[in-house]
């Protein structure tokens, strides 16, 4: 089976510093693939580098094997790449239903048409609530993104990258400051994504990452300590000293 | 303190907007004397309307819009120094030539930071100044072009010494385009502007080619822009490089403001209001009035945002307040 | 035909300088604080009339004129930065805009009111009038005195920025100034005397330009769009940007108008464009 995503050797400088270098790592179809490391490991970067937010100094990204490094990012998420972010980047004085349309608009083709109101589009919208009841926002719909708890607000994020009908989702960080009490539905949505997206996710809390990632990659400095089974990195003693800690 | 957000709660009522079209559409009755002024109002609203969809539904600051205001005029002066005078065919061509100026310009504008934009946008204004002033044999210069011969309307409404067929042009023409930006801006693309405007990186994510709608907007911009222009040729039958000036790109700025803008009528309040005001106030002594609309402008800005339109959505949020209030107590 | 290709760079070289000392202000506030001050060519103008005035009027000699016009500048800077600048640090670049362009229009009325909408005359010392000829060149002694003097300047500058702590606190501050605040650097404070420097400079070359650039009330408008490019072509941060900008600016400048003298300004604003499109974040960026 093809990778869905794949880079090889993969690297980004600034001047001196190596945010990333010879990444390379290969997401399978339907994964649940995490990738963890200490902080400054370059996990933000290697996102970036992946939706094309950021160009690299060296190596290539290739989604279903064809090579999309030049790609803007835009043009990725036409070829089935979607991201959130660490945080919150939303847009503050839509609604939700508004800001999900934006998303579904531009997905199914519609978004440059300038005469029909935006409200005529009842495809569009049923679409936009089948992304909203998925991730239980539905209720909210109507309420200004800004005024949402920040537990919501993530899930928002979420929303936004599912419109977009990815094949491959990126998720950075998604529970990146949201507070205990509201994980639960964070929990809820990340579960019930779509089997058929593959689906990387960059992460610190480790309730997250072994409640949901089947493959784990270790990134350190900028490079690839290990990688493997979900079971296998928590056991590895060398990640263990790196990262764990003392835990389980 | 953001004059340049758009409210999208800023959409005036049906009553509201019916009642402004009809005073409007009165003006033949309630100021007959003054038609000639008034036509001179619709066009810089309808210049700022154009302005309005750069500035405040994409967020791009210019100071060089003149130059597709001053493009559409010429192209209408010199259709009509040259035998075409038909108005309506002076309009379509001052947009289409506006419009492809916008095309090929927007090229530069949309890419870049806000300053970067700024000086591009100054530059491409005075430049076209320049050039209509190194070009005087073709523009007439600082005098302006002769001999620009306007047919009647359609063949029939002449164009009469009391503006009044000026004034019912305009109108229409204003009231059309109005009504074109109003589907395009709560259309999906017109919503996309928006959220390219708020959070441009955001939707760059979700697969929006940003640049592409900015090129799509700009260059209806420009041709809005240059319809304008075309109608002020036609309405006064001159044409000179002074629409190209740098005052014009900056007073349509201030336009925008004193209105408010991303709320559509923004700019046609505020144009009125700029329009009048400059008449009855430079009249007096062009010192004061400089002075005063610095002070002005000052103010506006440390007073918070969203113009004349802005203050009277705070003033009657304010009244409806005081009244549930009232009405709970 | 050399000699008059050496007076044009030279010309344009001097000129250039002068649109440096004024404009450098406008970089540090753009670069310091995200302000667009679009006021930056009144604090010039004020220098200017302040040095035609204390020349003609109080008989101050020339050279003792000039730091006149950089403290009334700067003290200008210092207050209106106070009063009015401060609250929109935060703002929106359309409203630093219009605030600022409504300062301009009423420093230029207060001007006209003041002084006429005539040119200003200054009268140079005779010293510095005239010209010399270095091995055939004539070169103009007023514009040898400029270069002299932005150059001086320009090193002494460069001198604080690098080597003296305040500069340290300069380039930390336009670096990240949250963290430089963290670190006990007072940025606001740092801003303040950086932004009245500024100011002071740009009434300084406000009153050295009197005899190159004219002064008259729309001096602010008129040579906006030149101290914009200046910063926008050598972008902020650096000092080096926009020096190289300006002194690219004036020899163009100057150079198009003798050469092809039809053209105009044309050339500049051209030129200007075209650098913008290739390097949209300056000549010399900080990456």
């Amino acid at each position: 089976m093809t990778p869905v995503l794949r880079t090889s050797g993969l690297g980004k400088h600034f001047g001196g510093i190596r945010a990333v270098s010879g990444v390379s790592l290969a997401l399978a179809r339907g994964a649940r693939h995490a990738i963890i490391g200490p902080n400054g490991a370059g996990k933000t970067t290697l996102i970036n580098l992946l939706t094309g937010m950021a160009s690299p100094s060296e190596g290539d990204v290739y989604l279903d094997e064809v090579r999309v490094t030049r790609l803007r990012a835009d043009q990725r998420v036409k070829r089935g790449l979607a991201r959130t972010f660490q945080i919150n980047n939303l847009f503050p004085d839509l609604t939700v239903l508004q800001s999900v349309l934006l998303a579904v608009c531009e997905q199914r083709g519609v978004a440059a048409e300038p005469w029909r109101p935006l409200r005529s589009y009842s495809e569009e919208i049923a679409a936009a609530r089948a992304v909203l009841r998925l991730l239980h926002l539905d209720a909210a719909e109507d309420t200004v993104v800004r005024q949402l708890p920040y537990g919501d607000q993530r899930l928002v994020e979420i929303a936004l990258a599912l419109a977009c009908k990815p094949r491959v989702l990126l998720l950075d960080e998604p529970a990146a400051g949201v507070p205990k009490g509201q994980s639960q539905a964070l929990f809820r949505a990340i579960a019930g994504l779509p089997e058929e997206v593959s689906v990387l996710f960059v992460e610190h809390d480790m309730d997250i990452v072994f409640r949901f990632a089947r493959r784990i990659t270790v990134l350190v400095s900028g490079s690839i300590l290990t990688e493997g089974a979900a079971e296998d990195i928590a056991n590895d003693p060398m990640v263990k000293q790196v990262y764990l800690g003392n835990r389980r | 303190m953001n004059s340049a957000r758009a409210s999208t709660r800023a959409r005036p009522l049906p009553w509201q907007e019916a009642l402004f079209w009809s005073l409007l559409v009165g003006g033949f009755w309630l100021w007959p004397k003054h038609l000639a002024l008034a036509s001179q109002v619709l066009i810089s609203a309808l210049f700022a309307l154009s302005y309005d969809l750069i500035l405040g539904y994409a967020g791009i600051l210019s100071l060089g819009h003149a130059a597709y205001f001053g493009l559409g005029a010429y192209s209408a002066g010199l259709l009509a120094t040259h035998g075409w005078g038909e108005p309506l065919l002076g309009l379509l061509t001052g947009g289409c030539c506006a419009g492809l100026a916008g095309l090929l310009t927007s090229l530069l504008v949309v890419r870049g930071q806000d300053l970067t934009r700024l000086m591009v946008t100054t530059a491409i204004g005075l430049l076209l100044f320049e050039l209509a002033n190194r070009l005087s044999s073709v523009t007439g210069g600082v005098d302006g072009l002769l001999g620009v011969e306007i047919a009647p309307l359609l063949g029939v409404f002449r164009f009469d010494i009391y503006g009044r067929t000026a004034y019912g042009y305009c109108l229409l023409v204003t009231f059309v385009v109005f009504l074109g930006v109003r589907r395009m801006v709560h259309s999906p693309f017109g919503w996309g502007l928006r959220g390219i405007r708020d959070n441009t990186g955001r939707m760059l994510a979700l697969g929006y080619p940003v640049h592409r709608r900015l090129v799509a907007l700009y260059t209806a911009s420009a041709a809005i822009a240059g319809i304008a222009g075309a109608l002020l040729t036609q309405i006064t039958q001159f044409v000179s490089i002074d629409v190209f000036s740098f005052n014009r790109s900056a007073e349509v700025v201030v336009m925008l403001i004193v209105g408010g803008a991303g709320v559509l009528y923004g700019g046609l309040v505020g144009a009125a209001v700029f329009t009048l005001a400059y008449h009855y106030l430079s009249g007096w002594n062009p010192l004061y009035w400089q002075f005063w609309l610095g002070a002005f402008l000052i103010a506006i800005v440390l007073l918070g945002g969203g113009g004349v339109l802005g203050a009277y959505q705070r003033v009657s949020h304010l009244l409806r307040r005081r009244l549930e209030r009232t009405a709970q107590a | 035909m050399i000699s008059s290709l050496i007076g044009v760079v030279f010309d344009g070289l001097a000129y250039g300088m002068l649109l440096f000392l004024i404009s450098v202000g406008l970089s540090i506030t753009l670069g310091l604080m995200n302000f667009v001050n679009l006021a930056h060519g009144a604090f010039g103008m004020l220098g200017g009339y302040v040095c035609a005035v204390a020349t003609t009027h109080w008989n101050v000699p020339f050279l003792a004129a000039l730091p006149l016009a950089f403290a009334a500048a700067a003290l200008t800077g210092v207050l209106l930065e106070r009063v009015l600048f401060r609250r929109l640090y935060r703002g929106s670049p359309l409203d630093q805009v219009l605030l600022t362009i409504g300062l301009t229009f009423m420093a230029i009325a207060v001007a006209t009111y003041l002084f006429g909408s005539q040119q200003q005359a200054l009268h140079l010392p005779r010293y510095l009038s005239g010209q010399f000829s270095v091995y055939r060149v004539d070169l103009n002694i007023y514009r040898v005195f400029l270069l002299a003097v932005g150059l001086v300047l320009t090193v002494a500058l460069t001198l604080v920025v690098d080597r003296t702590r305040f500069g340290a606190a300069v380039r930390a501050a336009v670096d990240n100034p949250r963290v430089a605040e963290a670190l006990g650097i007072r940025v606001a404070l740092v801003f303040q005397i950086a932004f009245a420097a500024g100011c002071g400079l740009a009434g300084l070359g406000g009153a050295l330009g009197v005899e190159v650039l004219g002064l008259d009330p729309v001096f602010p408008l008129k040579y906006l769009v030149y101290f914009l490019l200046v910063v926008a072509v050598g972008g902020t941060g650096t000092l080096k940007g926009p020096l190289y900008a300006a002194l690219l600016l004036g020899v163009a400048d100057v150079a198009g108008k003798y050469y092809v003298p039809q053209a105009g300004a044309f050339i500049i604003y051209a030129v200007m464009l075209i650098l913008l499109i290739i390097r949209p974040q300056g000549l010399v960026s900080r990456s």
